[in-house]
């Protein structure tokens, strides 16, 4: 449906280096990556608003690189939702169809309906300038609609809202894409977004695409230290394969070994785990989790519902506030790190 | 209780206020030296005004001003819009120094501006021969001043249109463009009704600013005369009495022409 081939581009401070990746008819895919990684530039870049300065894109398998965007037929919505501050909603929503040269009455009928199914129309006469931030996406959203188009490119489109609506938008591009089924590529830096939206990830670090995966394999298995790092895998532990039994691998990491699964045999390599795989307790677990190690618990953060617990093993685990009462954890206190050997990700050094 | 907090109010202002009072001096300024001649002319010497408005070369000269600056306006607005646009969108090597360029007409004196455009119009300059040839004289003609006046209002509306597109996000220029719009129907459907309203008040200051010119016109068009000339004439040959009864004329049609247009785009924007 998608296909970005090796496309390179600079525009200002921000540049896209040899960008390739691929997108199925129908795929709600997101690009994940921090603020000014370049995604933006990736979908106006689709959208035919920069032509690459190397490389191609190709849409429904024909070379689209030169075509101007007028005649992509891809719908775009921003972030800070850029409607036409001098038209009403109806006329915002209608402004692609009267550019198709659609007769008036169809108009109205294609417009009254997309403002039936985003639960806009009591705003029909309404200026941009008048609705809520959420009423203004909702707004965008339809007349991104309302032309049919082959393709949806959604840029932070929840990133500008309050809690509430973001997770009611959330819902309602789902809902959305399920009805319709438009192929959907979806930017933000958000990763329960990303999580909760795609079938496919790719992330994006200072302008080159690093992995894509599913959204599973992104969140656990990432390809280096960087996306580890992004995507909230905080333990990365540099070791050296000790010995491959049948695919039970033993790492040394110098304090301690590790159990891991893996078909690597030998070298160094990096293992990453998730703090929310890591069990805490009091004394050495008796269980199916084939690592448990001791350390001293260094530091404890509160990151909204969880805790966020460092060891002086080098290990980060997040549990509730509920375990940390039971457990009396605090500074100072020693404790058993486990986890199973099935939690753990490990890449070549 | 109410007067303590309305002393401890008016001490937090204290800045504010004594700016106030320092900054009305120079808008005090402004006003009595405009109202001072206005009263003395219609209050002393109602019969000299009367005079002037009533005599045909007072009056042709203030309109041959008006639409000399108008026709410098209209020229500025055509191709002063796409200038600003480009200024205003694109970044390109040398962006400064046009911009510069388009500054230096309110830097250099006019009588300077007036001797330039002179040099280079005049019916014996090669320039000036190939007008001629056109049908088009500048000495002592209605297309000397409109140059004259051109040269001198064009920064004006340029500065203000580009000021205009500039705040206009490009995004919603790039969404019109997705919706099926091709680059033109994205600007006269999006950009220029959004700017419309800077590309208006640029258009006045640059007529303002026309028919205020003196210096550049004198140089290149003695004749006919527009009224800041009739003015300098007057006053060198009859002095005050002569000068005065004209420009203060001149004041109330100015005045009372771009009370009309505040208005009218007042009453454009409710309309909105």
């Amino acid at each position: 449906m998608i296909a970005l081939d090796e496309v390179s581009h600079e525009w200002g401070e921000f540049c896209l280096k040899n960008v390739t990746f691929s997108v199925d008819r129908g795929e709600y895919f997101v690009i994940l990556g921090p603020t000014g990684a370049g995604k933006t530039l990736i979908l106006e870049t689709i959208a035919g608003l920069h032509v690459p300065r190397e490389g191609h894109i190709f849409l429904d398998g024909k070379d689209a690189t030169d075509l101007p965007p007028e005649k992509r037929n891809i719908g775009l919505v921003y972030q800070d939702y850029s409607l036409f501050p001098h038209m009403t909603v109806e006329e915002n929503i209608a402004f692609g169809l009267k550019m198709r040269k659609i007769a008036k009455k169809e108009v109205e009928i294609n417009v009254q309906s997309i403002m039936d199914s985003v639960g806009i129309t009591h705003l029909k006469t309404r200026f941009p300038s008048t609705l809520s931030g959420g009423e203004q996406q909702r707004v965008a959203l339809a007349r991104a609609l309302v032309i049919d188009p082959a393709i949806l490119l959604l840029d932070e489109p929840l990133s500008a809202l309050d809690p509430r609506t973001r997770e009611s938008l959330r819902e309602e591009l789902k809902r959305i894409h399920k009805v319709r089924g438009m192929t959907t590529i979806h930017v933000t830096h958000d990763q329960t977004e990303a999580l909760s939206l795609a079938d496919q990830i790719a992330v994006i670090l200072e302008g080159e695409v690093i992995q894509v995966d599913t959204s599973f394999k992104v969140f656990n298995e990432p390809v280096n230290e960087r996306i580890a790092a992004f995507v909230g895998v905080e333990n990365v532990i540099k070791g050296k394969i000790v010995s491959n039994k049948d695919g039970v691998v033993l790492v040394e990491t110098g304090k301690y070994r590790i159990h891991a699964l893996s078909n690597l045999v030998e070298g160094e390599v990096n293992v990453f785990i998730r703090p929310e795989s890591i069990i805490i307790s009091e004394v050495r677990l008796k269980s199916s989790a084939r690592n448990s190690i001791k350390g001293k618990i260094t530091n404890i953060t509160q990151l909204g519902a969880t805790f966020r617990i460092r060891m002086d093993n080098g290990l980060t685990a997040l549990v509730t506030n509920q375990a940390i009462e039971d457990l009396g954890l605090g500074v100072g206190k020693t404790v058993y790190a486990s986890f199973k050997a099935t939690a753990i990700h490990m890449t070549r050094r | 209780m109410s007067i303590t907090k309305t002393l401890s109010g008016a001490k937090r202002q204290r800045l504010s206020l004594i700016f106030l009072v320092v900054g009305s001096l120079l808008v005090l300024f402004t006003l009595f030296v405009l109202f001072n001649m206005v009263f003395r002319q219609l209050v002393l010497d109602l019969n000299g005004f009367l005079e002037a408005v009533n005599d045909p070369l007072v009056i042709s000269s203030i309109l041959l001003t008006l639409y000399a600056s108008f026709l410098a306006t209209l020229i500025a607005v055509v191709l002063g819009t796409p200038l600003a646009y480009v200024l205003a969108r694109h970044d390109f090597f040398g962006k400064n120094v046009v911009e510069s360029v388009i500054d230096v007409p309110v830097i250099i004196p006019h009588s300077v501006a007036g001797i330039a455009l002179y040099a280079l119009l005049q019916s014996r300059s090669a320039v000036g021969t190939a007008f001629y040839n056109l049908g088009i004289v500048f000495e002592d003609s209605l297309w000397g001043i409109v140059v004259a006046m051109l040269f001198v209002s064009t920064p004006f509306y340029v500065n203000a249109a580009r000021e205009g597109f500039q705040s206009i996000n490009p995004r919603i220029e790039r969404v019109a463009r997705t919706l099926g719009a091709s680059q033109w129907q994205a600007f006269y459907k999006v950009t220029l009704p959004l700017a419309i309203r800077h590309l208006f008040s640029g258009a006045v200051m640059a007529w303002a600013r026309g028919i205020s010119e003196f210096g550049a016109v004198i140089m290149i068009a003695f004749y006919p005369m527009i009224a800041p000339v009739l003015i300098y004439y007057r006053f060198t040959t009859q002095g005050l009495k002569g000068s005065q009864p004209v420009a203060v004329l001149l004041i109330l049609v100015c005045f009372v022409v771009f009370m009309v247009l505040r208005l009218s785009t007042k009453y454009w924007e409710r309309r909105k």
